[in-house]
């Protein structure tokens, strides 16, 4: 694991991003799809955050308004010493090399029209006055560092696999030398070889480059293995962010446990004694959440503060932040025994 | 694919774009042929007035050269006013082509903006389709007409009448014609927009101006070509609307169209006054159909590896 004791790159503050909805003849706002609904995270230098949750939970929209692909509605995104929430479109601009995102279809991210080189080349020609011959230069030094071979500079994207395709993807992100990049979901396109190597590909870059991700993925064995530490996400809204071994092992927040019981056991010996907890019921909407903790509706270990009450997200082990009225926080109690009591109950009841 | 070594000598800098266009485009038999006849149409009204000049004929000499058949001095024959039909072929397709070609410039660039805003920027999209849809539903020859009437006196006294109502056949038609494009364009906007390069160019800082530019333009590029093909050919109808309804070129001024209006009249006797005019607007507007066709193969990467 990495030193998570420097200062966070990135900080989110309050994060809200709703998006409208227009009803009626006259058009009016008649509410509003909350995907993103007041989370605060940070991100520290060097690290990896996984963020993980079932589709629809607002993973990718976090992802988008971090970069200001999205006009956030409301909150404080501090990336490296600016608030890019906040920035003019011209600072905005030049402040875009430090931020880079892999997308997640590697077909539909690069345009057909270009050539692999111009695809590299688009984010050089943006912010950097190089000569052509310097341009050249630096789309083979990218193409070497993401394992593609020069001679492929002057094809189209439609001649690549897709894992060849998320390489230069890859590389036209690290074009600018970005100290952040979102991967939003890089290798949910990708099988399962080639998911293997575009995510050893991240860690190699991350570790030569001192790159710093956010790392979105609804695979959570995959998010095991890269991240440092881990945000699972429901209905808009952070459950828990931990470690990443502590979370695997013991999942404080209900909605955490049920999550990761569903993640495969490769030894099928030990399969048997995996035990799911299948949630009931589906993820209200996002545009009319319940009131009190959005898993109230779902939670196996529901109690009646829950559907009153929401629950604020607050430090219940060192390190590991919940949002849950079972679990205590340990400011509040003395070191967090009530909590682990608590939580241990929870994994009693589970078997683990 | 993981390989990362390449042999210095297979590294070629990367090659225009426009090579490769070219490359492809000469494998399209039908765009090659296509071009080959243009480009002869195109020489025959440019070069061809200079090697045969119409001679000046006093009234005596028209009557005897009335209704010639085709011979071996006349070679497409000569009309009802003894006037030789090559040289008036070759002089009215001057005129036809570029009618033809430039109205459909004006329409293309007119409809591809207005699409191309309209689709991109939301702000713009109402007024903008609005408008568009304001133009659809104005009756399109009356309105040619009230144009024609207001500003063809300014415009031939300002540049002459050939140039004046050049100018403002060639605006009325496009203005009155883009409609088509920017719809096709906006809808094609509008799902480009959506797609993920999109989304990276901006994440990279990319201004809108470029984006549309880098990104969105040339992937609107097939739908374009489509309607700036059908362009052509519509307005070199229009225009011999037009001159038959007496608000396009003076009468004795030949185009394409006119030729045709002129001879249907007499086309149980002399047919082939009005095949000629005919068969140069069909052929035309085949060929830059063809040429379009292969234009559009060529541009796109994905077929033109096959």
């Amino acid at each position: 694991m990495r030193d998570t004791t420097t200062r966070p790159l990135v900080e989110v503050r309050n994060l809200k991003m709703y998006f409208p909805i227009y009803s009626g003849v006259m058009r009016k706002h008649t509410g509003d799809v909350k995907a993103v609904d007041d989370i605060s995270f940070d991100i520290y230098e060097g690290e990896t955050l996984g963020l993980v949750g079932e589709s629809g939970c607002g993973k990718s929209t976090v992802g988008r308004a971090l970069l200001r692909l999205y006009e956030p509605t409301a909150g404080r995104i501090t990336i490296a010493g600016d608030d890019v929430a906040s920035l003019s479109p011209e600072a905005l601009r030049r402040k875009r090399p430090t931020m880079q995102m892999v997308f997640q279809d590697p077909q539909a991210s690069l345009n057909p029209r270009m050539t692999v080189a111009d695809i590299i080349g688009e984010p050089l020609d943006e912010h950097s006055g190089l000569s052509k011959a310097e341009k050249l230069a630096r789309i083979y030094e990218l193409m070497d560092a993401v394992g593609l071979n020069r001679t492929f500079a002057n094809r189209y994207p439609h001649a690549f696999s897709g894992g060849q395709r998320q390489r230069i993807g890859i590389a036209r992100a690290l074009a600018l030398n970005p100290k952040f990049i979102v991967c939003d979901e890089p290798i949910a396109a990708l099988d399962v070889s080639i998911q293997a190597q575009v995510v050893n590909l991240l860690e190699d870059l991350q570790d030569k480059l001192g790159l710093t991700y956010l790392f979105i993925s609804h695979d959570l064995s995959m998010v095991r293995h890269i991240a440092d530490r881990v945000a699972v996400m429901y209905l808009g809204q952070i459950a828990e962010i931990s470690p990443v071994d502590a979370l695997y092992a013991r999942p404080l927040h209900p909605y955490a446990e049920a999550l990761l019981s569903a993640v495969p056991e490769p030894d099928p010996g030990r399969d048997g004694a995996r035990q799911r907890i299948i949630l009931k019921g589906d993820v209200p909407s996002p545009a009319n959440p319940p009131k009190g903790c959005n898993f109230c509706t779902r939670c196996p270990k529901v109690i009646p503060v829950c559907h009153e009450v929401e629950p604020r997200l607050q430090e219940a082990a060192p390190g590991r932040m919940v949002a849950c009225h079972l679990i205590h926080p340990i400011d509040a109690t003395r070191a967090g025994e009530t909590g682990r009591t608590g939580a241990q109950e929870h994994s009693q009841q589970q078997g683990v | 694919m993981t390989e990362t070594s390449a042999s210095p000598a297979a590294l070629k800098p990367p090659r225009s774009q426009w090579r490769d266009v070219w490359d492809q485009f000469r494998t399209h038999k039908g765009a090659m042929l296509g071009l080959i006849v243009l480009v002869s149409l195109v020489l025959f009204v440019t070069i061809g007035p200079f090697f045969r000049d119409a001679p000046e004929l006093t009234i005596a000499q028209q009557i005897k050269l009335r209704n010639k058949p085709p011979s071996f001095e006349f070679p497409f024959g000569t009309d009802q006013l003894g006037r030789d039909m090559l040289v008036r072929m070759m002089e009215g397709g001057k005129v036809s082509i570029s009618v033809g070609l430039v109205a459909m410039l004006i329409s293309i660039t007119l409809g591809s903006t207005v699409g191309v805003l309209a689709g991109y920027f939301k702000r713009l999209d109402g007024p903008l389709m609005r408008m568009t849809d304001l133009f659809l539903a104005l009756p399109l020859l009356p309105l040619l007409l009230v144009m024609v009437m207001l500003f063809r006196e300014k415009l031939s006294g300002a540049l002459g009448p050939e140039a004046g109502t050049f100018l403002l056949i060639v605006s009325a038609i496009g203005v009155t014609s883009w409609m088509q494009a920017a719809r096709i364009v906006r809808g094609e906007v509008l799902a480009l927009k959506e797609r993920e390069f999109v989304l990276a160019a901006r994440s990279i800082g990319t201004p809108p101006r470029r984006v549309i530019l880098r990104h969105v333009l040339p992937n609107v590029m097939s739908p374009i070509m489509v309607a700036a093909t059908l362009g052509i050919a519509s307005a070199i109808i229009t225009e011999s609307a037009l001159s038959f309804l007496g608000l396009g070129f003076p009468p004795d001024f030949p185009t394409w169209g006119r030729l045709l209006y002129d001879g249907v009249e007499q086309m149980q006797l002399f047919p082939a006054r009005v095949i000629w005019p005919g068969l140069a607007i069909s052929l035309t507007v085949l060929s830059v159909n063809y040429i379009g066709d292969g234009l559009r193969d060529a541009l796109d990467p994905r077929i033109r590896g096959r």
